[in-house]
C-alpha cells in the first residue's frame, strides 16, 4: 500500500492545547473493533467531542467542533500520542483529514505509526509551540518536508525540525518500509542461516 | 568499550543498517491478538504475500473476550467478529492460536512468559505497547503498530532506530507492604509519563535482583508508561530457574547452549548509559495515582499536590485531570471512597499476585458497597488458583474470581467501570475513559487494592499488615 506523498503542507491549523494527549483520548478502545483501516475519523477524540457519547450534543468548547478552526495540521501540547500502541490513532487522524501533527514532544510508537501512514509528526521547541498557539484562527503554517522547516506565515518565524533522511525519502516518495524490507529478503535469509 | 545489555542483544539481531537511517532488526518471536492484527493480515493478502515465518508467531484472544461464561458465544457482535477474524486468519496462515477455550489462552503478556515462549536474549514484538513486559527476561521486547505487524508478517524484520540507553538503579530493601508495582509507580512519579521517551531502560540494583520474575514483569510492563521504547532486566539464576522446564523452553543440549548465551547478557562494567537514575528502596511507600496519567502518583499517605506548586504551563492539564477525577487539589488521597476494585491486567494478574492477595484477605470480608473483580491473566493462572484453593478464599471474602482476559483494564469488552465511579485498579493506565467512559481510575499494587476492597477506602496497607502479623 503506498501512502500519501508529503512535500509542502500549507494550511490553517486546529489547536489542541493539551499535554499528554494519550491514544485512549485520540480514539477510545471501544471504537477499535473494526477490521479495516477506514472510518476511524468520526470517532477521533470522541469523548472530548461529545456530551454523554452523543453525536447530537457536541461540546461547544472543543476545537474540532468549532467551525473557525480547520485545516490539515493538528497542533497539540507536549507528549502527544502516549499510551497504547494502537495504530488506529494515526488512522483516525488521517481519516479526519490531517496530514501533519505538530507538538513539542511525541511518544515513540505514535511517531512511528504516523510516519508509516503518511502523517508527518513535526517536533518543534516549546517556545515555537507557544508561538503557534498564540496565533488567531486564520493564521496559516507552512511545513516544508524537503527543507525540514515549519513557518508561521504571518510572522515569518521559522524553525527546523529533525527527521531521519530515510524516513524523509519514504514520505516524499510515498514508499513503505515494507517495500524496502521485501527487497532485502535475501539478506534476511542469509542472516537466518548464519544465526541458526 | 563495554556494551549495555540492550546493545548486546540489539547488535546480534541486526541484519543490516541503512546509511543515516534505521537498522533492519530481526525479530525472533511475534505475538499477536485480535485487535491489532486484522488490518495487517488484510494488508498481506492485498499484496498477495505469504507469511514469511508463521512458526515464529503465537496468537491469543484477550482484549475483547468476556470474563464470565466464556463457553458461550461472545455477545457483542463486533467483538465476536474480531475474535472470529483472528481464528480464520490463524487457520489460513498456519499460526498457532491459543483462543477462547484453549487451556493456554490468556493475556498475551502473561502467556508468553508462562509458556516459556519468552526467553532471554530474544527480540520480541507484539501489536501492543505492554510488550515491554517480556523485557523482564533480558530480551528486547517492544510494542508495534499494525503496519509494523504487517512488516514482521512479511519479512520477520522491522526498521528500527537504536534508542538511547538509560539505567535505573534501585538499591536496598523494600519496606513492608511495598511491592514491585509501587517501585514502578514511584519511578513514574519521579520522572513523569514522558521521562524515558526515546530510551531503552535497564532496571538494575539489588532491589531489582531480589525480585521474583513475576515482580520483574510488573516493573518492565510499565516502562511504556514512562514513554520508554522498552524495559529490560539482566537475566540471572532467578530467570533461568523460571524458564527451565516450561512448555517451549529449550531442552537437553539446546538448554545448555542457550544458557551459555544467556549468561553473557548483562551490561559490561564499562558500558555507558546516556542517563542514569538512582533510587533508594527505603524511600518507596505504597503508591497510588490521583490523576489521569500514570506519572500522577503519590504515596498513599501524601497529599494530592496543589496546582500552584506546578509549572504554570502544566496547570491547565492538572486542573482538567482533577476535575475529571473529582479530586480536590491539596486533599488527602487516603480515605478516598472506592466503588470498584479490579485486580488483573498484564501488570498484576499472575499467580503470585493472586497468592499475595489471597494471603492478605484470608478471613476478611470486602466492604459492603464495593464490587471486587479478580481477573486471572491466563487459563493456567485460573487453574492454579483453583488447585491451590485460592478461589475459596476469594469467595469467602466476597471477591469475584472471573475468567482470563484484559477485562476492565480497557473499556473494550463487557467489563467496564460506570461513569463517575472510583476504581482502584492494578492495571497500568488511568487515562480518561480507559476503564469505561467517565470511569475514574486509581492505580495501585495488588495489596493496596486488596486493602481498599476490605475497607472500601484508599488505605495504607502497611498499617493493616502491621496489625495483622
Ligand atoms: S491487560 Fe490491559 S494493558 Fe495488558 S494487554 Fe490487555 S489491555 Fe493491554
Amino acid at each position: 500500500m503506498s501512502k500519501n506523498k508529503i512535500n509542502i503542507i500549507h494550511s490553517t491549523f486546529v489547536p489542541l492545547n493539551i499535554e499528554n494527549v494519550d491514544t485512549d483520548q485520540i480514539i477510545p478502545a471501544r471504537f477499535l473493533k473494526g477490521t479495516t483501516r477506514d472510518g476511524f475519523g468520526k470517532n477521533l477524540f470522541r469523548d472530548w467531542r461529545y456530551e454523554n457519547d452523543d453525536e447530537a450534543t457536541p461540546k461547544k468548547d472543543f476545537p474540532l467542533n468549532q467551525p473557525q478552526y480547520n485545516g490539515t495540521i493538528l497542533v497539540a501540547g507536549k507528549n502527544f500520542g502516549c499510551g497504547s500502541s494502537r495504530e488506529h490513532a494515526a488512522w483516525a487522524i488521517l481519516d479526519a483529514g490531517f496530514s501533519a501533527v505538530v507538538s513539542s514532544f511525541f511518544a515513540d510508537i505514535f511517531k512511528n505509526n504516523a510516519l508509516n501512514n503518511g502523517v508527518l509528526p513535526v517536533t518543534v521547541s516549546e517556545k515555537f509551540l507557544e508561538e503557534i498557539f498564540s496565533q488567531g484562527n486564520e493564521a496559516t503554517l507552512t511545513i516544508s518536508l524537503p527543507e525540514q522547516s515549519i513557518t508561521i506565515d504571518a510572522t515569518g518565524i521559522k524553525e527546523r525540525f529533525d527527521i531521519n533522511s530515510y524516513k524523509k525519502e519514504c514520505l516524499i516518495n510515498g514508499y513503505d518500509d515494507i517495500d524496502y524490507l521485501l527487497n532485502i529478503k535475501e539478506d534476511i535469509i542469509n542472516y537466518e542461516t548464519q544465526h541458526a | 568499550m563495554g556494551k549495555t545489555l540492550f546493545e548486546k542483544i540489539w547488535e546480534k539481531h541486526i541484519v543490516k543498517t541503512i546509511d543515516d537511517g534505521p537498522s533492519v532488526l530481526y525479530i525472533d518471536k511475534h505475538l499477536i491478538h485480535e485487535v491489532t492484527s486484522p488490518q495487517a493480515f488484510a494488508g498481506i493478502e492485498k499484496r498477495g504475500l505469504q507469511l514469511f515465518r508463521p512458526k515464529q508467531i503465537v496468537a491469543t484472544a484477550d482484549h475483547n473476550v468476556p470474563t464470565l461464561d466464556q463457553h458461550l458465544p461472545i455477545k457483542e457482535q463486533l467483538s465476536r467478529m474480531q475474535v472470529d477474524t483472528l481464528i480464520k486468519n490463524c487457520a489460513n496462515h498456519g499460526i498457532e492460536l491459543y483462543g477462547l477455550g484453549h487451556p493456554y489462552q490468556g493475556i498475551v503478556h502473561v502467556i508468553g512468559p508462562e509458556l516459556g515462549i519468552t526467553q532471554p536474549g530474544m527480540t520480541i514484538v507484539c501489536g501492543d505497547s505492554h510488550t515491554s513486559t517480556h523485557g523482564a527476561f533480558g530480551s528486547i521486547a517492544f510494542g508495534i503498530g499494525t503496519s509494523e505487524v504487517e512488516m514482521v508478517f512479511a519479512t520477520q524484520c522491522l526498521l528500527q532506530t537504536k534508542p538511547k540507553q538509560m539505567r535505573i538503579n534501585v538499591e536496598g530493601e523494600l519496606r513492608e507492604g511495598v511491592l514491585s508495582k509501587d517501585i514502578v509507580l514511584y519511578i513514574l512519579a519521579k520522572i513523569s509519563a514522558s521521562g524515558a521517551t526515546g530510551y531503552a531502560v535497564e532496571y538494575a540494583g539489588s532491589t531489582i535482583r531480589n525480585l521474583s520474575m513475576e515482580a520483574r514483569m510488573t516493573v518492565c510492563n510499565m516502562s511504556i508508561e514512562m514513554g520508554a521504547r522498552c524495559g529490560l532486566i539482566a537475566p540471572d539464576e532467578t530467570t533461568f530457574e523460571y524458564v527451565y522446564g516450561r512448555n517451549f523452553a529449550p531442552e537437553g543440549i539446546e538448554w545448555i547452549k542457550a544458557l551459555q548465551y544467556w549468561q553473557t547478557l548483562y551490561s559490561d562494567d564499562d558500558a555507558t548509559f546516556d542517563a542514569e537514575i538512582n533510587i533508594d528502596a527505603a524511600d518507596i511507600t505504597p503508591m497510588i495515582t490521583y490523576g489521569t496519567n500514570p506519572g500522577m502518583g503519590i504515596g498513599v499517605n501524601q497529599l494530592v499536590p496543589l496546582g500552584q506548586s506546578l509549572d504554570i504551563k502544566d496547570r491547565p492539564s492538572f486542573a482538567k485531570a482533577m476535575e475529571y477525577m473529582g479530586i480536590e487539589p491539596g486533599s488527602a488521597i487516603r480515605g478516598q471512597k472506592i466503588d470498584y476494585v479490579f485486580i488483573g491486567s498484564c501488570t498484576n494478574s499472575r499467580i503470585e499476585d493472586l497468592r499475595l492477595v489471597a494471603d492478605f484477605v484470608k478471613g476478611k470480608h470486602k466492604a459492603d458497597e464495593v464490587e471486587v473483580w479478580i481477573v486471572p491473566g491466563s487459563k493456567q493462572v485460573e487453574q492454579q488458583a483453583i488447585e491451590e484453593g485460592i478461589d475459596k478464599i476469594f469467595e469467602e471474602a466476597g471477591f469475584q474470581l472471573r475468567q482470563p482476559g484484559c477485562s476492565a483494564c480497557l473499556g473494550m469488552n463487557e467489563d467496564k467501570i460506570p461513569a463517575g465511579k472510583y476504581c482502584i485498579s492494578t492495571s497500568n493506565r488511568n487515562f480518561e475513559g480507559r476503564q469505561g467512559a467517565g470511569a475514574r481510575t486509581l492505580l495501585a499494587s495488588p495489596l493496596t487494592a486488596a486493602a481498599a476492597a476490605i475497607t472500601g477506602r484508599v488505605t495504607d496497607v502497611s498499617e493493616l499488615l502491621a496489625g495483622y502479623n
